[in-house]
């Protein structure tokens, strides 16, 4: 068997760390604001973030298209303010990532800032150290964990991406090919050692990381022991 | 000078507080749930008060109809019930923590050294016991030359002869640092032993032992 063509792992690695970047930064913002503000709506909003997570990923895709479509809204702003076309190009694999990935992200970092007892935050308060600070060193370390599993979460997530990918950023080779695509789109060209090839690598991967986490948990939970 | 009249609504009864106290050691004693620690909270400012007002030399922690003054800039030293020490953080992280990007100040040293935490500074939490804990406590919430020490049952997870130290220790920086010490205590007898007064609280309302009744 010759090695297929490796593009679809780089586009895969990229696509997935950029829309685990963007759902980190989105995701840890959003769960600061919820976690510490009420207002009306909170649970609809709530609700918007995580939907997602219920909804077949062609229902994404297809609100996807109607967004960042030629036509939508936020496509033609993009389009026509910075030149921007998401449709039938990575960036619109990227989007489908990071659009699946957030609710996974939001959960594990709203439960890990949850598990930060408030009395280390107050204590750091009536030191007169200010809030951004507190976030830093105080809030986010003891965080860390269960927003470290949610990275990973999250970027297992966006590399497995496949049907709101192939809706909105179709099948392009070399250009919108990511794994997930290559394995379908081989198989069903009969092309089925190829299609192992990919299923294989990405298993692996996926092993990879959960063993890599599990046992950086048991380390730094050794390390910190009990207070 | 500490004015605090205010009230605030627990589950089952309201909290009335009406509390003064100068430069002195006062104990607030009273059943678990009666209002002790939420008394504490109102003055550090981690809970609000609904209705009143609370004043340190002068200044205004809060008032009706008026923003209450952000905790961190009410110098107020606060010692948790369990200490809640940063697990993260060595014994001089946790210390210097308020006061970052500077040399150790000179009353930290002379603190450490009264304290006998010197030989700790580079270890965690986790790695010390449970009155090393408190003395670290003790000396981050002195860290920031706070006007107000407040301390929730400091002592009450300590053996006997680690409590008789830490209280000798307390009472001595009491002495030097001239600070209005506000203790809460289940303990009539750790009251008696160190405050100067003794307030009762009982489902939120206080009022003024005599020291001598108290102590009989």
């Amino acid at each position: 068997m010759t090695v297929p063509d490796l593009s679809p792992l780089a586009l895969s690695l990229r696509v997935a760390l950029l829309s685990t970047v963007l759902a980190a930064v989105t995701g840890i913002a959003l769960a600061r604001f919820m976690g510490r503000r009420e207002f009306p709506g909170k649970s609809a909003a709530e609700a918007l973030i995580l939907l997602p997570l219920v909804l077949p990923p062609t229902v994404v895709g297809f609100g996807l298209i109607m967004l960042f479509g030629v036509n939508g809204p936020i496509g033609r702003l993009l389009e026509d303010w910075f030149g921007i076309r998401v449709v039938f190009t990575w960036a619109g694999a990227v989007i489908a990532s990071f659009v699946v990935s957030l609710p996974l992200m939001y959960q594990s970092v709203q439960a890990a800032f949850e598990k930060v007892d408030p009395r280390w935050e107050n204590v750091a308060r009536t030191m007169g150290v200010s809030e951004w600070r507190i976030f830093r060193k105080v809030t986010f370390p003891l965080a860390w964990p269960g927003i470290l599993a949610g990275l990973v979460l999250a970027f297992a997530r966006g590399l497995g991406e496949f049907g709101a990918t192939l809706m909105i950023a179709g099948f392009i080779p070399g250009e919108t090919v990511t794994v997930p695509l290559a394995i379908y789109f081989s198989y069903e060209a009969g092309r089925t050692g190829e299609a192992m090839f990919w299923v294989v690598l990405i298993t692996l991967l996926g092993l990879a990381a959960i063993t890599w986490l599990n046992g950086w948990r048991r380390k730094t939970s050794r390390r910190r022991g009990r207070e | 000078m500490l004015k605090a009249e205010f009230t605030k609504q627990l589950p089952e009864f309201d909290l009335q507080a009406e509390f003064k106290m100068d430069r002195e050691i006062v104990a607030i004693v009273g059943p678990s749930g009666s209002g002790k620690t939420t008394f504490l909270n109102c003055l550090a400012g981690t809970v609000s008060p609904d209705m009143g007002r609370i004043e340190l030399g002068g200044r205004v922690f809060a008032e009706e109809g008026g923003k209450p003054l952000r905790i961190q800039d009410r110098r107020v030293g606060y010692l948790f019930q369990d200490y809640a020490l940063f697990p993260h953080m060595t014994v001089r992280e946790n210390i210097l923590f308020g006061l970052p990007g500077q040399p150790e100040p000179s009353h930290v040293r002379e603190l450490t050294e009264l304290l006998g935490i010197r030989p700790l500074m580079d270890k965690y939490p986790h790695e010390i016991s449970g009155g090393e804990k408190q003395r670290t406590a003790l000396a981050r919430a002195l860290a920031m030359k706070p006007e107000l020490l407040l301390l929730d049952e400091p002592f009450s997870a300590l053996d006997d002869e680690t409590r008789l130290r830490c209280r000798n220790e307390l009472m001595r920086i009491h002495r030097d640092w001239q600070i209005p010490v506000l203790m809460v205590t289940h303990s009539m007898d750790e009251a008696r032993r160190t405050a100067d007064r003794i307030v009762r609280i009982e489902k939120g309302r206080m009022a003024e032992l005599p020291i001598r009744e108290a102590s009989l």
